[in-house]
């Protein structure tokens, strides 16, 4: 297992996939996607859209009610012992034992997932040195804050080097710190193994995937790159603006912005402790920045304080895929530059 | 096999962490020790049917306390969720889990032997007898486990799994306690049958016979089967 991958091959086929719970409205509804090695695909969608469930039929929890999913060329229902073998899989909310220390925890691991003795203590080694946990070994689980517990959770996860890694809601509950370290540990992994990972936060597809899949109503509502999408949503970019100095008057610095080529509108949002704040939008393709910066500070009396691009479209093209107006095909609601199917 | 095995090896781990499997063990060996000795002391002979006769009903009462978080704390924790997505089967984590019982069985089992040794101090014991005796507490309990690990595999509740472990074991028990004597002496033989107690009694006269091994392990094996149906329930539901 531990050979790489070639890129490029598909790692999970899911075909139709449905699921319904008690004959009710289906969870998770008929959707479809390939995931190539060596991608890292961000499993995007409000609460109760159907992530969890699908991530639970992806690592042969729960059996599809119809439709399939393959992992490796495995199916996840006739062959869910092949399947297992080869993904790691941390459930939401990061079961673990409480009573077993992480030493103890990991080596039930590699028991059970049949590490073979000889490979184990190297595996041990590079599974607590990438989660970080090398000064935790001996601590009890249940005595574990949360950003720990969610290292072991990704450790008992990687240990047998699986090729494929679903995580449902792997930084849900941890402080800005846990998160940047988790985020980094699912990129270095990404970098040779095929990963999914469920969030609802739209900083961390940005931050940490090469693809997202938007699912709404357990539908998919879009599947591109985290580029693309902030791109579709407006084909705009955002750029806030903070003037300061002597005049302190928003006329000023407006007329001169808005002799800059490329900018589409200028918004006052008012003062703001030192300076006064404006929202410039940007046409689509244009980068303004620069040409801000050397008109204000050419003028005397006026500081720049701050020029910062604004990443809130992604956000918004979240909200507008997932929310309501649901009637009719939610993927004719996809903005532009949003592409069906697998970006090429 | 390895996998039965490392499962089982966790729980038993599990069960010396906590303080239920000590308080269990202890209270069953004081219980069972002094109604033994009591009985020793007012008969005044050296024998031990004192205990067997006591014995059986505490494991009835015990056991389910000792099996009722067995999956249902799983269940409740979420735990299940990541051991069933690892390679293993449903049965494995049934076995694993009945093993680790009848592991902690064994222990309690043990402790118990200072009472014959005890009574082969002051007189004769029959060695035979006891020896049957024995391998019958242990077929009986192993069959409690059996039922408490199906208990404890319908419900993520561990008071509600102790509970339906328990009422499975009286209805065995009053089978034959209560019905049989009621019952004309043809169905009360049937009902006797039917009954864990029976083939146990069966057993401590010192005849070891098939069909009471062959009773155990139908019944043990059935209500591991169903745990592992019940198990695999989310499959198809």
């Amino acid at each position: 297992m531990t050979t790489p991958i070639p890129s490029g091959r598909t790692m999970i086929h899911v075909e139709g996939l449905t699921k319904s719970y008690d004959g009710k409205k289906p969870a998770v509804d008929g959707i479809s996607f390939d995931v190539h090695a060596g991608e890292v695909l961000g499993f995007l969608g409000p609460n109760g859209a159907g992530k969890t469930t699908t991530m639970k039929m992806l690592t042969t929890f729960l059996a599809p009610t119809s439709g399939r999913a393959e992992i490796a060329g495995f199916d996840s229902y006739e062959q869910s012992l092949e399947v297992r073998r080869r993904v790691g899989y941390l459930p939401e909310d990061t079961p673990l034992y409480k009573d077993m220390s992480v030493l103890e925890y990991l080596q039930f691991v590699c028991d059970v997932r049949d590490v073979p003795t000889s490979a184990r203590s190297p595996r041990l080694r590079r599974a607590v040195e990438q989660c970080g946990l090398g000064d935790r070994l001996g601590a009890l689980i249940g005595e574990l804050s949360k950003g720990y517990r969610q290292r072991v959770g990704l450790a008992q996860a990687i240990i047998h080097e699986p090729e494929v890694l679903i995580l449902d809601e792997p930084t849900s509950g941890l402080d800005p710190n846990q998160i940047v370290d988790i985020r980094q540990v699912i990129k270095s992994i990404g970098e040779s193994k095929t990963v999914i990972f469920s969030t609802h936060v739209m900083q961390e597809v940005q931050a940490t995937c090469s693809r997202v899949l938007i699912i709404a109503d357990g539908k998919i509502a879009a599947d591109s790159t985290p580029d693309e999408l902030s791109r579709g949503a407006s084909g705009k970019t955002e750029i806030l603006v903070e003037v300061g100095g002597s005049r302190g008057d928003a006329e000023q610095p407006r007329s001169l912005m808005s002799m800059i080529d490329g900018i589409d509108d200028i918004q006052v949002l008012g003062k703001e402790g030192g300076g006064t704040r404006f929202r410039v939008v940007a046409k689509s393709g244009f980068d303004p920045r620069g040409d801000i910066a050397r008109v204000l500070s050419s003028a005397t009396d006026m500081d720049l304080l701050q020029l910062t691009p604004e990443r809130t479209s992604l956000e918004d093209v979240f909200r507008k895929l997932t929310t309501a107006g649901s009637s009719g095909d939610r993927r004719g609601a996809a903005p532009e530059g949003v592409k069906e199917g697998r970006p090429s | 096999m390895k996998n039965i095995l490392s499962i089982a090896r966790r729980e038993l781990a599990s069960y010396f962490d906590s303080p239920i499997a000590y308080l269990v063990v202890s209270v069953y060996v004081i219980l069972s020790g002094s109604l033994f000795f009591s009985s020793l002391f007012v008969n005044g002979q050296a024998d031990m049917r004192g205990f067997f006769g006591v014995a059986p009903l505490l494991l009835l009462i015990m056991v389910p306390f000792l099996t009722m978080r067995l999956l249902a704390e799983e269940r409740a924790q979420g735990t299940l969720e990541l051991l069933l997505t690892m390679p293993v089967t449903d049965w494995q984590v049934v076995l694993g889990k009945f093993f680790a019982v009848l592991g902690l069985l064994c222990v309690l089992m043990l402790l118990t032997f200072a009472f014959p040794i005890s009574v082969a101090q002051v007189g004769p014991i029959d060695k035979g007898a006891t020896i049957a005796a024995y391998v019958g507490m242990f077929l009986l309990a192993g069959t409690y486990a059996a039922i408490g690990v199906m208990a404890s595999s319908f419900t993520r509740n561990q008071i509600v799994a102790a509970l339906i472990a328990l009422f499975v074991g009286f209805g065995f028990y009053i089978v034959q306690h209560v019905l049989a004597p009621m019952l004309p002496p043809e169905l009360g033989r049937v009902a006797t049958q039917l009954s864990i107690d029976g083939h146990f009694e069966s057993i401590a006269r010192g005849v070891i016979d098939s069909r009471d091994l062959l009773y155990f392990l139908t019944v043990s094996g059935g209500c591991l089967l169903i745990a592992q149906t019940s198990l695999e329930s989310r499959r198809w539901r």
